[in-house]
């Protein structure tokens, strides 16, 4: 049995004053559908549980749904059912080839097809999170899938990491240093880790977090929330 | 027989492999042919892949022929649908097909936007989607038989390659040797509905595979 989880359903309500309310994910939608966050990183970096928090900050506010890419197996999406951070049907696997990187980028024909199956049963959602398989540092999501991406690595990888740059670290729309509650113990700085990463990410956002410190990635989440309140770009 | 390849860009574009229209995640019943120890090597991929050429790569020709030569009437497509379930006995393949369908027709869709795309709806089997492209391409029907055809043989062979950790080089050169059988294949489809007849044949082989394979737990493709 499944615990409950709270869900906000998306009701109609007013607002005092008769003001026209908009939607928290209303506003957003390029193709009339949820906001896309496409989540990549190397294995191990924390992106399942970076996607648990969000589901336990946001699920409340939010009507959210998540698309996984593992590389073998449900592993991700059955981590996510077993915390019970969403409901079942809010979660979906999809099976990548051998070849996770081209199902995010190359070929996103097998994760456009969870997300449109997503929209038609859970109307209406304000965001879809698309967690890629633990490939490489090389690896982003295509723009005809995702509307912004962050990259997630983490500083037991290695504090030079930032620097060895690679899409996903130079063109995240945000990039999360993950465990740096880990910094002193595996001998990593993340003064250099920090400063590299602004320089090859120039304006960029870089969020320094560690999710044993703070569980509901509360930076992560209001990144999320802001680009949620953000008009859509034009089509 | 001689195949007339009128289009022959858009033909060869349409057997592109990364034609992105979500192929890449499907085995074509390989993932389940290495698990069970059918397909352990290049020269049992080989005859894997002939085999499934005969079978599923001649009726998939045979309904993508005339497909393409009947885009213009969707009671004939909506026929021809009918009758690749009724040649496609494994629910899980019927499957397969009709997500790759739903791909293909997405692609589709984008490139001729002009078309009626919603006639087909919105899961056809991938073979008639492949059809109704052929002709927005302006391609004969031979196009997309020898596309069909071909894409039996090729995805398979790739998956098998990423599967085994095969030699891609001798992968590649056994999907060459198969190439004349693939022409042959095409060229048979034409004939047949030429005569208005369609292909039936069938595998138990894969149609067991298919099965075995959408009942396990753990598996990297989605077919």
């Amino acid at each position: 049995m499944r615990p409950d989880v709270p869900i906000r359903r998306a009701v109609p309500h007013d607002v005092p004053g008769g003001d026209p309310h908009e939607h928290l994910g209303g506003g957003w939608a390029r193709r009339g559908g949820p906001l896309r966050v496409g989540i990549g990183g190397p294995v191990g970096s924390g992106k399942t549980a970076l996607v648990a928090a969000l589901c336990r900050t946001l699920g409340g506010e939010l009507e959210l749904a998540v698309v996984t890419n593992d590389i073998y197996t449900t592993e991700d999406a059955d981590f996510l059912r077993r915390n019970a951070v969403l409901p079942d049907e809010r979660i979906v696997a999809v099976q990548t080839g051998c070849c996770p990187h081209t199902a995010i980028r190359d070929d996103i024909t097998a994760n456009l097809d969870a997300v449109d199956d997503l929209v038609e049963r859970l109307p209406p959602l304000d965001l879809v999170l698309l967690e890629s398989g633990g490939d490489n540092l090389t690896a982003s999501f295509s723009n005809g899938l995702v509307d912004v991406q962050l990259f997630v690595v983490d500083v037991a990888g290695g504090d030079k990491v930032p620097r060895k740059g690679g899409p996903g670290v130079t063109g995240a729309d945000l990039l999360v240093i993950n465990k740096i509650d880990l910094a002193p113990l595996v001998g990593a700085d993340l003064r250099v880790m920090s400063d590299d990463a602004r320089r090859v990410r120039g304006d960029r956002p870089v969020a320094m977090i560690s999710l044993r410190e703070d569980p509901s990635a509360a930076v992560v989440a209001d990144w999320v929330r802001d680009r949620l309140r953000r008009p859509a770009p034009a089509v | 027989m001689v195949l007339m390849l009128p289009a022959v860009a858009s033909v060869l574009a349409l057997a592109d492999q990364r034609l992105p229209s979500g192929g890449h995640v499907h085995s074509g019943g390989v993932e389940q042919a290495v698990t069970d120890g059918v397909v352990r090597d290049v020269a049992t991929l080989e005859a894997f892949l002939a085999r499934r050429l005969r079978t599923a790569g001649l009726v998939a020709a045979g309904i993508a022929a005339a497909a393409c030569a009947r885009a213009e009437a969707p009671p004939e497509l909506a026929r021809l649908d009918a009758a690749a379930d009724a040649r496609t006995p494994s629910p899980a393949q019927r499957a397969a097909s009709r997500a790759q369908g739903r791909g293909l027709l997405r692609l589709a869709a984008t490139a001729w936007p002009h078309v009626a795309w919603s006639a087909l709806g919105a899961r056809p089997h991938h073979a008639v989607v492949l059809g109704c492209a052929a002709h927005a391409a302006d391609a004969a029907p031979a196009g997309a038989a020898l596309v069909a055809a071909y894409l039996a043989v090729s995805g398979p062979a790739t998956a098998a390659q990423r599967l085994l950790a095969l030699d891609p080089l001798a992968v590649a050169a056994a999907t060459l040797r198969l190439g004349d059988d693939v022409e042959r294949v095409a060229a048979e489809a034409v004939a047949l509905i030429g005569d208005h007849d369609l292909p039936d044949d069938s595998d138990p082989l894969l149609d067991l595979l298919a099965e075995r394979h959408a009942s396990r737990e753990e598996r990297l493709f989605a077919s």
